[in-house]
């Protein structure tokens, strides 16, 4: 532990606050959330998801503050060497790889879905959605995201508005942590407008939106679907395991964002008030906002029934602008920049989250300036991201979000935890956790993080790895105990990892034009984990070079 | 709505609103600390 160098550090508290909470509050915010909770018992999904959130959340937040902001102290603004101060070992830098791979990953696909906002704000404006009908509207989504046709005439539009998505968070990144903290302060106070908006549009909308098509419609039904509590899920695995995801997910938990914000803190800032005031922020934006958009606007035009069968992650593209129409050409274009320019604040300040671990590592290590290592981060997310739109419909979006988006996740967040307390040892991290803090944080929590968020992370860890068929805990417990084994569901990892799925449909399928689809996406889903492993396998490269330079210059932390 | 989906619901989303806009006002209302605590 040698020098440290001077660095940028965040011009304003709220601006910090409001870039962390830009970071967590995301897509999934306003689309997974509703989903998870009409999947996992309605009102009762929120006990778990409460419980989780207070076990495993906020202790992973200030963890991940601690952990960020200790490193900074030595002049580490990536996970990489912000772990390798933390421990003895040298094997620990290598965990953190996840914190910079996970993040250009993501950051491939994310902002293909980024570019999908900019582009439905435009079709928004100009009408675009006027007259169609639900179909048509459902029909436009497969025609943008099949980029051989063109919506706007605009040859290769998908890519297009890729590229320029891609750009302007490039830009931004190039203006360094001034740039990312203009963009949190415009965009987190618009987002909660726009979303307060629809959000009372939701609330108050009612029966009114019931036609001789869909006569049982109703917002209310809506909501009594979403906060009903069926108390009896709340013994069931699957919910409790739905729930710690959530919450893992939306709080950006896991990924190496929230250590290299916290980087930048000044060595004795508060993170303790400051990690919780991010965490209930995002809260806020996802169970106050969240479920008060996408489910009773569904189900207000299109009833209940409708919306069990669809919903999820669609409902976004292919059905809200049709909804949206219903209320007149104005106010649906007005609805349909606010939906859309709402995705696009939350999906922007995630993405350029992204951005910042990668470029703290090049300026770290191979002292590089932010503008050249933006740009070089612009052009990685361009070569990684192209597959994803080229090929988005042979499942090479879904495995960058699976592989890099879901199963990196959790793996590094067990990892840090376990780091953080049982090697750097919880004395020291508590001690780390309270320092400068505003706010003090219960003992209990000391205790928390120590056993029982490891044990949570153990849980959603284990449950992913090895989940049972048809996510059936209960029946799958019963068979293990009368001697009929564990039955893997194909979504498990285990059975992600040899395409179990994939494999079954491809012996199935008795269509010859199905059947070469198929066979062709089992191409491109290898091809895309290969080009992932390459990305990995390249950044433990870079870091060993980097510890080799360091071995070199003298500035290995003992 | 039912009353008991009602009735959660205000609890949860005010509960949040208000622990979320508590902390926050904390924050707004803790004084920068000076170069001189930093260095203790």
């Amino acid at each position: 532990m040698t020098e440290t160098k001077t660095t940028e550090q965040w011009g304003s508290r709220i601006g910090l606050i409001l870039a962390m909470a830009g970071n967590a509050v995301g897509l999934g915010n306003f689309l997974r959330f509703p989903e998870q909770a009409v999947e996992n018992g309605g009102g009762a999904f929120i006990i778990p998801y409460i419980v989780c959130f207070l076990l495993m959340g906020i202790p992973l937040l200030w963890i991940e503050w601690s952990m960020g902001r200790y490193g900074g102290k030595y002049g580490h603004h990536s996970t990489p060497f912000i772990l390798d101060t933390m421990a003895k070992k040298r094997l620990w830098k290598y965990f953190g790889v996840f914190g910079i791979f996970t993040n250009l990953a993501v950051a491939a696909y994310y902002c293909y879905i980024e570019s999908w906002t900019i582009s439905y704000v435009l079709h928004s404006i100009l009408g675009t959605f006027n007259g169609m009908n639900q179909t048509q509207v459902a029909h436009f989504f497969d025609t943008y995201v099949n980029i051989s046709k063109s919506t706007f005439g605009i040859p290769y539009e998908a890519v297009v508005f890729y590229v320029i998505c891609l750009l302007i968070n490039t830009w931004i990144l190039s203006r360094g942590l001034d740039g990312v903290e203009k963009v949190a302060k415009i965009g987190m106070p618009l987002l909660i407008m726009f979303g307060l908006f629809l959000a009372v549009r939701g609330l108050t909308l009612g029966t009114s939106g019931a036609t001789a098509a869909h006569p049982d419609a109703s917002a209310w039904a809506g909501l009594n679907f979403l906060w009903t509590p069926q108390l009896n899920s709340l013994w069931n695995p699957k919910v409790w395991l739905a729930a710690a995801g959530q919450i893992f997910f939306t709080l950006s938990v896991g990924m190496g964002t929230v250590h290299c914000y916290a980087a930048y803190v000044k060595s004795n800032d508060d993170i303790a008030l400051n990690a919780v005031s991010a965490g209930f922020m995002n809260e806020f934006v996802e169970i106050v906002l969240g479920s008060s958009i996408v489910i009773p606007i569904a189900a207000g035009y299109l009833g209940v029934n409708w919306l069990k069968a669809h919903v999820g992650f669609g409902l976004a593209f292919q059905t809200m602008p049709y909804l949206f129409e219903q209320w007149g050409p104005f106010l649906a274009a007005v609805a349909g920049v606010m939906w859309f320019g709402l995705l696009f604040f939350a999906g922007i300040t995630s993405s350029l989250a992204m951005g910042t671990p990668w470029l703290g590592f090049m300026e770290d290590e191979f002292n590089w300036n932010r503008k050249r290592a933006a740009w070089s981060f612009g052009l990685i997310v361009l070569i990684l991201g192209l597959p994803t739109v080229f090929f988005y419909n042979y499942g090479v979006f879904n495995q960058y979000d699976y592989w890099a988006g879901t199963v990196s996740l959790v793996v590094f967040a067990l990892a840090e935890s376990l780091l953080f307390s049982w090697v750097f040892g919880i004395e020291n991290g508590w001690r780390e956790i309270n320092e400068g803090g505003d706010i003090k944080v219960a003992k209990p929590f000391k205790f928390i993080i120590k056993y029982i968020t490891p044990l949570l992370l153990l849980f959603v860890f284990i449950g992913s790895f090895f989940k049972p068929r048809g996510n059936d805990w209960s029946l799958a417990f019963h068979n293990l105990f009368t001697g009929k084994g564990w039955i893997l569901d194909d979504s498990s990892v285990v059975k992600q990892w040899f395409n179990a799925g994939l494999h079954k449909q491809i012996a199935s399928a008795t269509n010859i034009d199905v059947l070469h689809h198929l066979k062709l996406e089992l191409t491109y889903v290898n091809g895309a984990r290969a080009l992932l492993s390459i990305v990995f396998i390249a950044l433990c490269v870079m870091v060993y070079v980097a510890y080799r330079k360091r071995v070199k210059e003298g500035r290995v932390s003992l | 709505m039912n009353p008991v989906a009602a009735v959660l619901m205000i609890v949860v989303q005010v509960t949040v609103t208000a622990i979320t806009g508590y902390f926050f006002w904390r924050v707004l209302k803790t004084p920068p600390k000076s170069e001189s605590e930093k260095e203790e």
